[in-house]
């Protein structure tokens, strides 16, 4: 037998056969995907009605019948309400949207001053883009124009009196800038003294940790209108006869208060997932507490707590909407205001300001809780299993 | 040769006191119990000066004063004569129900979507993310005016009222529905439903030691649920039926007679159900995914059907993940109902609110918000942590 008699073995590698007609193409995935089995059928065609009862309505609502323009409420009421729309007509009133667009955004700010707000706006955006970037250098620079600059120059800009500005007093701001003003203040302080309420609860001092675990706790226990409630009816109770705060500041010291609790336990959750050797080794390299914990502890407990911080903040950005309950005037509070307008009262009114709002609502909080994944990918160093 | 200089103890071997960490950590508590006392006395002493000014008698003497006011929706029985005192709990009943009621559907809508996010159908998936997404990104107060400002208040007039089956109708006034009344001899169904649980309860434990004695099995489930359902239908069977239903009429202006249920309370328990479902939904995704995959093919292996495989291995720990965040959440919706006060439902806040206007007691007020919320809080935390020791890994 020869030992070069391999005739049978092929000189060129066969190429791979296509995958079944059955395995392939749109139908298979719609087999695989949608009607699997019996009961996933069941599931499909249950979720396809749902789909059509709930879409095509919804679209035509918001775009088809939806009413543009318009000067009042004629236009959004039908005949029968004394409007001009047809009975029977359902539709958005856009143009109620856009007829206050300016109250939503800066409440009942003075129109001729209202560039103020919109430089502040401009500001905030160019200071806080290039810092979300990663790649953009000077982030410690940065930062401070951020977090030290931007707020003196804004709060100049916003309340005036200096420099020739005329004075715009707080009652009269509202819509956006409110909402928007207060989770900055309350991002701003919540993230630091969290900080230190989760170091004070994790203190070896008996003092110390009891008084953050009553503060904690309490504050975690009660819903947010009782702690604003007690920031617009209690406060000037404690201060001096003639003392008097602005509400718009009392109902900032209510919201960061009430962040700063649940910033607390997420920051004690990272402190407590970090591994005892760090604070040993930090000890033994001779740091003192603060150096220890500034230079070792927390960067890594906070980069571990991430998504919960960010989760945070969407609940700050959302429970804002709740100084309308102390008559403070934040976006919500507009559109539900403006719904009693004699000028653009309709059925038709009510649904589409809160669509709108929870448009406007909608887009800041995803883009949050999207920056918090991207931002979780990044920094994951690969330390976890 | 470098020379280096090597400090030499020259204090006698003991550091100065300003260094210990003992001294430096009695010497700042002291301080800030100091600062602390003193803040608090200042507090005082302010709010004494001020309530004397105010003319306000603090004290919780005022609770039983007469109320003044009526509430729209009462569990018990208020009208303007009664008290402060009832008024507010008039306001906390309406808070629990709300509570419960919106954590029994937050609950079950938030396990099947939480489920449908897992699903293998492409389509179910989709439309349980868009739902999460969308409601865990807008404000919970939003999602109140929107059912009772967008929905709730733009249906038809009760002359209109829109008819739906069993004799109920649904209208710009609320919810109605036909009143259950009972007569003679019915509380022996009362008594037959506590004979099922109890039976069931026996048969479950029976069935138990005689699996583990011999390994045969006993269709407990469906023993239970005859028992449960069997045994008041028999009740009611041999007493005749003794109910009858109080159906709503239209008449002109209004409907009467029936069960009604106010928008108030209606959008209040919608908003709150459909903003924590998806928050729970999102909190069951995570404990199923939490379950490592190992343990599906492992039961599997064993031989176990996939219903067998979920309810006795992958759900039980899974749960276990589950239960704390969802604690955290049935808190929230608990106090997520506080905003109430925003569309008029008469819960514990909004009373409050009241009383704290007519009265100016605005310490006391606050003060029993905070104990009856804390509370609460506690109570539930409590429950919920018994509850998780129990289901907890049993560890060597």
């Amino acid at each position: 037998m020869s030992q070069n008699d391999l005739h049978y073995v092929r000189s060129e590698m066969a190429l791979p056969q296509p995958a079944p007609l059955r395995e392939r193409g749109p139908l298979a995935w719609v087999r695989k995907n949608l009607f699997a089995n019996p009961f996933d059928s069941v599931l499909t065609i249950i979720g396809m009605l749902v789909v059509a009862m709930i879409v095509p309505p919804l679209f035509n609502w918001a775009f088809v019948n939806a009413q543009w323009t318009g000067t009042d409420r004629t236009f959004c009421a039908t005949v029968a309400q004394g409007g001009i729309q047809p009975d029977g007509w359902s539709g958005a009133c856009w143009a109620f949207v856009h007829a206050k667009f300016g109250q939503f955004m800066f409440g009942r700010y003075p129109i001729e001053e209202r560039w103020r707000v919109i430089l502040v706006a401009i500001m905030f955006v160019a200071l806080l883009v290039p810092l979300l970037i990663p790649r953009v250098p000077r982030k410690g620079l940065n930062a401070l124009l951020f977090f030290v600059v931007f707020p003196i120059v804004a709060f100049t800009l916003l309340i005036g009196g200096v420099f020739g500005l005329p004075h715009v007093e707080t009652p009269l701001w509202g819509g956006l800038l409110v909402t928007l003003t207060l989770s900055f203040v309350g991002i701003v302080v919540s993230l630091p003294l969290g900080i230190i309420l989760a170091l004070g609860r994790r203190s070896k001092m008996p003092v110390v940790k009891m008084l953050s675990v009553i503060f904690i706790e309490t504050i975690r226990g009660v819903p947010l209108i009782t702690v604003l409630f007690m920031a617009s009816v209690m406060l000037p109770l404690f201060l001096p006869a003639g003392v008097s705060f602005d509400k718009f500041l009392r109902a900032l010291i209510g919201v960061s208060l009430f962040a700063s609790a649940y910033m607390a336990e997420v920051v004690r959750g990272g402190l407590q997932a970090i591994p005892k050797g760090q604070y040993e080794g930090a000890d033994s390299l001779g740091l003192g507490y603060w150096q220890k914990m500034r230079l070792v502890v927390l960067p890594q407990a906070l980069k571990l707590v991430i998504p919960g911080i960010v989760n945070t903040f969407i609940g700050m950005f959302k429970d804002t909407s709740l100084v309308y309950i102390i008559s403070m005037f934040d976006l919500l509070g507009v559109v539900r205001q403006n719904f009693s307008d004699p000028a653009w009262a309709s059925p038709q009114t009510p649904s589409s300001g809160l669509v709108f709002a929870a448009l406007v609502f909608w887009m800041f909080c995803f883009g949050m809780s999207r920056y918090s994944i991207y931002m979780e990918h990044r920094l994951d160093t690969g330390h976890k299993r | 040769m470098a020379t280096q200089d090597i400090p030499h103890d020259v204090g006698g071997g003991r550091a100065s006191l300003l260094y210990d960490p003992k001294v430096r950590g009695i010497f700042f508590q002291v301080l800030v119990i100091v600062a602390l006392t003193a803040f608090v006395w200042w507090i005082i002493g302010n709010t004494i000066e001020n309530l004397k000014r105010a003319n306000i008698a603090s004290g919780f003497a005022f609770l039983n004063g007469r109320a003044g006011f009526d509430v729209s929706d009462s569990l018990i029985a208020f009208d303007s004569d009664s008290t402060y005192k009832r008024a507010l709990l008039v306001g906390f009943l309406n808070t629990l129900v709300v509570a419960v009621a919106g954590i029994v559907t937050a609950s079950i809508l938030g396990f099947l979507l939480g489920i449908g996010r897992l699903s293998q159908n492409w389509l179910i998936r989709k439309i349980c993310t868009v739902y999460v997404e969308v409601f865990r990104n807008i404000p919970p107060l939003l999602v109140i005016f929107f059912w009772y400002f967008g929905v709730l208040s733009v249906l038809p007039l009760p002359k209109e009222s829109i008819e739906l089956p069993f004799g109920s109708f649904l209208n710009s006034r609320g919810f109605y529905f036909p009143k259950l009344i009972w007569g003679e001899g019915s509380m022996l169904v009362p008594v037959a439903l506590l004979l099922g649980i109890g039976m069931s309860w026996f048969v479950a434990r029976r069935a138990r030691l005689r699996q583990m004695a011999t390994g045969q099995t006993f269709p407990v489930f469906w023993t239970s649920l005859a028992l449960i359902i069997g045994l008041p239908l028999l009740a009611l069977a041999a007493t005749g039926f003794p109910m009858s239903f109080d159906f709503p009429q239209k008449s002109t202006f209004n409907l009467t007679g029936g069960f009604q249920i106010k928008p108030e309370f209606l959008a209040l328990y919608l908003a709150l159900s459909f903003y924590t479902a998806a928050f729970i939904a999102e909190i069951v995704r995570a404990g199923i995914k939490g379950v490592s995959k190992g343990q599906t093919e492992a039961s599997s292996a064993l031989g176990l059907r996939a219903g067998h495989a979920l309810r006795l291995v992958v759900v039980p720990q899974a749960l276990r993940i589950v239960i704390p965040p969802l604690t955290s959440q049935y808190l929230n919706l608990t106090k997520n109902s506080s905003l109430a006060i925003a569309i008029g439902y008469p819960d514990l806040v909004a009373v409050g609110g009241t009383v704290l206007n007519q009265t100016g007691q605005a310490i006391e007020i606050v003060v029993i918000w905070m104990v009856v919320y804390l509370g609460l809080s506690l109570i539930t935390s409590a429950f919920m942590n018994w509850f998780n020791a129990k289901m907890a890994l049993v560890e060597r």
